[in-house]
């Protein structure tokens, strides 16, 4: 069994893993990092995304020996604190852009790095939240609030959300 | 948004409150199945069955059971002397009423949890293996070997009904299942004067639920006395635990089920299954925590179906356009078990007349058995199959008239000022069916301007549309009854510490239930609704309920919630009045102060009155009646709600590709009282892109050997956000004269329309002479086939 080593939210793990193992498991099962959820483990619906040296990859199209040495980050760790959520999480609420929350944390990991993206780069073109949002399978919402609270979070849409409260935690 | 008048005065009901449940959903803290640490837990995998008929001619475990890491390996005949066959009690009763009135035949199917001899469908379970873990538990399936002698498969439910069709039901002598009937009227006397007449074959085709979250089953067992804590990704745990104590021939209390976070059920989750059994029984045999979890295709393969029906539908109107009869003759799919017995047949049955007024009706529904993944609710349950044909019919029959369809509909719509109407038709629970309130001619008048189908109509009749492109307008109407007793609790407890405890048997699976229901008892008791906990989906916490399905929770569950919050606000003011001496009357709740109304500074918190009733945290307090502050009902709904909606889109179809667009969609939908607007539209577009899945993209498809052709999401498409369409939704709200909320069910209405609308906006589009829709999905390729077919009838 190869011993390997995961970066995993800025800490380094030392694991020992069946070459077979798919990253998706390492990270529920060996590090408790459940919140990277499994809904089809063939690549299709995005519900495994997490972040790979800042690009979101599929954790359940991954075996857990390709991620040695890079440079993972689960959902876990995108809020800023217990009293903040990530902008992106916090349009998602504000938008009501989930229900059962299956779908959810791919669906943040994916708005996450387009959101690093624009930081460095400026604004995000339409085109590229729907592009990105394609790749993400969701049965509760029917996307519409979806779209929109990427749409805000990635500041291509500064309307409010229809339902959002003004200045919003209640 | 205009807040609804309120109860206890906090004005939360009608107001868009943010979810409770996002914080920690967001931030990956929520729980569901696959996340439950169980220290030392066995594994699960089955070996399933390659075939969707065949006689097993033997199985060969020692392969499997030599591999090390592998525990227990079970065949039938290693538990069935332990164990019985899987049999779903709840859904099984009838009425007497309905027994006595219609007749109906339920010919029920106990299955057996493995393969008892034969298999009737592929992918049913025929062996379970136990391992350390999953990767050794799916090596060691590679190693059972199964010997099986196939059968001829059985997949089309009409060809099951065959006279000459073997039986699939070993000992039963046909494959008719189920037969529901109903009658008002003479409809051949009515046939024989109308004016207009069409008789149409529409068959809704077979998709699955397919909720993102897989189903799963985890199972602890205190070695003590050997009771099983069961987690579950179920809808409806209290019936769980029936099933399994029943099964398992072991006592309901010692069986505890509780639903963690649920990642959607959409009714697939509504029923229970062998696999609900198979690892708590391994749990129980083996003395160790297990743990099953279902991959995509399983649940795709091995979990319930839906959808599958064939209508042959008669509709009939005067010269006027004033429908005279309505004859339906469906049969339905039921895969291979009988296990929900009339639910489906008879939603479909009471529900294919729709909002009209139809004086002689005709309508027979039966379920035949075949070799395929047996059928139960999903989402509308039977309802979008009747609605399929029925609007498509009114379509039909608007056509040969050369009248607009909505102005068909239009004529022949239940008023609002003869609400409650009456069918003539029982329903399942036992009841007249009845429309308790609605009003649906507002509901078609809005859909239509949103529509602007006059300027659809222009645009059609000037050619002003893209080249290569068809333009189609098309509508639905549906009535759903919602919140099926028979009942659901709900508790109120006001804790030493100010919390409110609110519990109930409903459980949720995305539809916001910490909110919705914290919003009604905040409501009712006049508390800031951060200080309510809401406990569900857990028979350890409330010791009877139903569960969440068929558009039910807010009507029994909320209205439970709200009698019993009602309830403790009558004890807490009656304690109040005791110290402060002011009549109860003369007493308000704001904010969790109960005071006086001239004197609002002499308050006290609720906090110090239900302190004060436990005598243990505070010696010598206690002065009410009982310990705590508490109160549980059980609200029994006298009968179904009827929820309404309209629905309408505008596609356009393009004749190269076959590829359907949909250009605008339009929802007026009449729930009733609206708890929480933002839960409520999120509910109804769900519903509806699901809906519109059904419609364009999606089916479970099986070959004549029965495969099935869809065993990934390669295969079996769930729209993505590109498929979701510029969007309208709009509501009315006619409350329920039926609850004192004034509530109706929503969850399923949005997947009941869809269907029937695309197709009608497509066969619009199309050209009405040439193009005839029978059935869906409209992918590309079958509007091409359509298209072809229609041009060489021209020529
Ligand atoms: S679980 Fe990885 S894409 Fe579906
Ligand atoms: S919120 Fe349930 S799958 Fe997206």
């Amino acid at each position: 069994m190869p011993e390997i080593t995961l970066h995993v939210n800025g800490r380094e793990h030392r694991l020992d893993v069946p070459d077979r193992m798919l990253l998706t498991d390492a990270l529920r099962d060996r590090l408790g990092l459940t919140g990277t959820h499994v809904g089809c483990e063939h690549g299709v619906c995005g519900a495994c995304t997490v972040l790979m040296d800042d690009r979101p990859v599929r954790a359940c199209l991954t075996l857990a020996v390709q991620a040695e040495g890079r440079r993972i980050r689960t959902v876990e760790s995108v809020a800023p604190s217990e009293d903040a959520l990530h902008p992106v999480q916090q349009a998602m609420r504000d938008c009501h852009g989930l229900q059962c929350g299956f779908c959810t944390p791919g669906i943040v990991m994916s708005l996450v790095a387009l959101h690093e993206r624009a930081e460095g780069a400026g604004t995000v073109a339409e085109e590229e939240i729907d592009e990105t949002l394609s790749g993400h399978l969701c049965r509760c919402t029917g996307y519409r609030n979806i779209t929109a609270a990427a749409r805000r979070a990635l500041g291509a849409d500064t309307a409010p959300c229809e339902h959002a409260p003004e200045g919003a935690d209640r | 948004m205009s807040a609804a008048p309120a109860t206890g005065g906090t004005g939360l009901i009608g107001t868009s409150v943010l979810r409770k449940e996002d914080d920690a959903l967001l931030r990956g803290r929520g729980r569901f199945l696959a996340d439950l640490r169980l220290p030392g837990a066995l594994e699960i995998a089955f070996v399933r069955s390659p075939h969707a008929h065949a006689e097993i001619t033997r199985i060969d475990c020692a392969a499997a059971r030599a591999l090390p890491g592998v525990v227990a390996v079970y065949s039938w005949d290693d538990i069935r002397d332990t164990v019985s066959a899987l049999f779903l009690e709840a859904e099984m009763r009838i009425p007497d009423q309905v027994r006595e009135a219609i007749k109906p035949l339920s010919r029920l199917q106990p299955v057996p949890l493995l393969a008892d001899g034969r298999v009737t469908c592929v992918g049913q379970a025929v062996v379970m293996v136990v391992a350390e873990d999953r990767y050794l538990a799916e090596d060691a399936v590679e190693l059972v070997e199964v010997g099986y002698a196939p059968l001829p498969a059985l997949v089309d439910p009409l060809d099951a009904l065959a006279p000459d069709a073997p039986a699939v039901v070993p000992g039963t002598e046909d494959n008719l299942a189920i037969s529901v009937e109903g009658r008002v009227g003479d409809v051949d006397a009515a046939l024989a004067e109308a004016a207009f007449v069409v008789t149409e074959r529409y068959r809704s085709h077979r998709y699955v639920a397919s909720p993102m979250e897989t189903r799963g089953v985890a199972v602890t067992l205190d070695p003590r006395d050997r009771s099983l804590t069961v987690f579950a990704s179920t809808q409806t745990p209290h019936r769980l635990r029936e099933v399994i104590a029943g099964t398992l021939r072991v006592d309901p209390d010692h069986v505890r089920v509780t639903a963690p976070d649920i990642g959607g059920g959409f009714g697939q989750k509504g029923v229970q299954y062998v696999e609900d059994v198979l690892v708590p029984y391994a749990a129980h045999r083996l003395g160790r925590a297990v743990r099953w979890i279902e991959d995509r295709t399983e649940n795709l393969t091995s979990s319930s179906h839906a959808r599958e029906q064939v209508h042959d539908i008669t509709l009939a109107a005067d010269a006027d356009g004033r429908l005279l009869a309505l004859r339906d003759d469906a049969v339905l799919n039921l895969g291979n078990a009988n296990l929900t017995g009339l639910v489906v047949p008879y939603n479909t049955l009471t529900h294919v007349i729709g909002p009209y007024v139809i004086p002689a009706l005709d309508l027979r529904v039966r379920g035949a058995v075949t070799t395929t993944m047996m059928a139960t609710p999903y989402r509308g349950a039977g309802r979008p199959e009747a609605v399929f044909a029925m609007e498509r019919a009114m379509d039909r029959l608007a056509r040969k008239m050369g009248i607009e369809p909505h102005e068909l509909r239009a004529r022949n719509l239940v008023r609002p000022e003869n609400m409650p109407h009456r069918t003539g038709l029982m329903y399942r629970d036992g009841t007249t069916q009845t429309y308790d309130s609605g009003n649906f001619p507002e509901l078609l008048r809005r859909v239509v301007g949103h529509l602007k189908i006059d300027e659809i109509r222009e645009r059609q009749r000037t050619g002003d549309v893209a080249p290569g492109k068809r333009l189609g307008v098309g509508l639905a109407l549906y009535i759903e009854g919602t919140g099926l007793g028979p009942f659901e609790s709900g508790s109120v407890t006001v804790l030493p510490t100010g919390r409110i405890r609110v519990a109930t048997g409903a459980s949720s699976q995305g539809q916001a239930h910490q909110t919705v229901f914290a919003q009604v008892a905040a409501d009712a008791l006049g508390v800031p609704i951060d200080r309510i906990d809401l406990r569900e989906g857990d028979t350890g916490v409330i010791g009877h309920g139903v569960g969440t399905i068929a558009s039910r929770s807010m009507v029994t569950a909320g209205n439970a919630i709200h009698l019993a919050a009602l309830a403790v606000r009558e004890q807490v003011l009656a304690d109040a009045s005791g110290l402060l001496g002011t009549a109860p009357e003369d007493l308000e709740i704001v904010d969790g102060i109960v005071r006086p109304v001239d004197e609002p500074e002499a308050g006290i918190d609720v906090a110090v009155l239900a302190a004060r009733r436990a005598p243990l945290l505070v010696p010598g307090t206690s002065t009410g009646p009982g310990a705590v502050i508490s109160e549980t009902t059980f609200f029994k709904p006298p009968t179904v709600t009827v929820a309404s909606a309209a629905h309408g889109a505008i596609v356009e179809v393009d004749e190269r590709t076959g590829k359907t667009e949909i250009l605008s969609y339009a929802i007026v939908h009449d729930c009733g009282r609206v708890v929480n607007p933002m839960v409520a539209d999120g509910q109804v577009t769900g519903g509806v892109m699901q809906g519109i899945g059904g419609a364009l993209y999606e089916e479970m498809e099986y070959g004549p050997d029965g495969q099935p052709r869809s065993v990934t999401y390669m295969d079996y498409l769930v729209p993505t956000a590109a498929e979701a369409p510029p969007y309208v939704l709009d509501h009315i709200e006619t409350r329920s004269t039926l609850n004192p909320l004034g509530v109706k069910g929503l969850g399923e209405g949005g997947a009941i329309a869809p269907p029937a609308v695309i197709a009608n906006a497509v066969e619009d589009a199309l050209g009405p002479d040439h193009v005839h829709i029978t059935r869906g999905p409209l992918t590309p390729s079958r509007v091409k086939d359509l298209l072809r077919a229609a041009s060489s009838a021209r020529h």
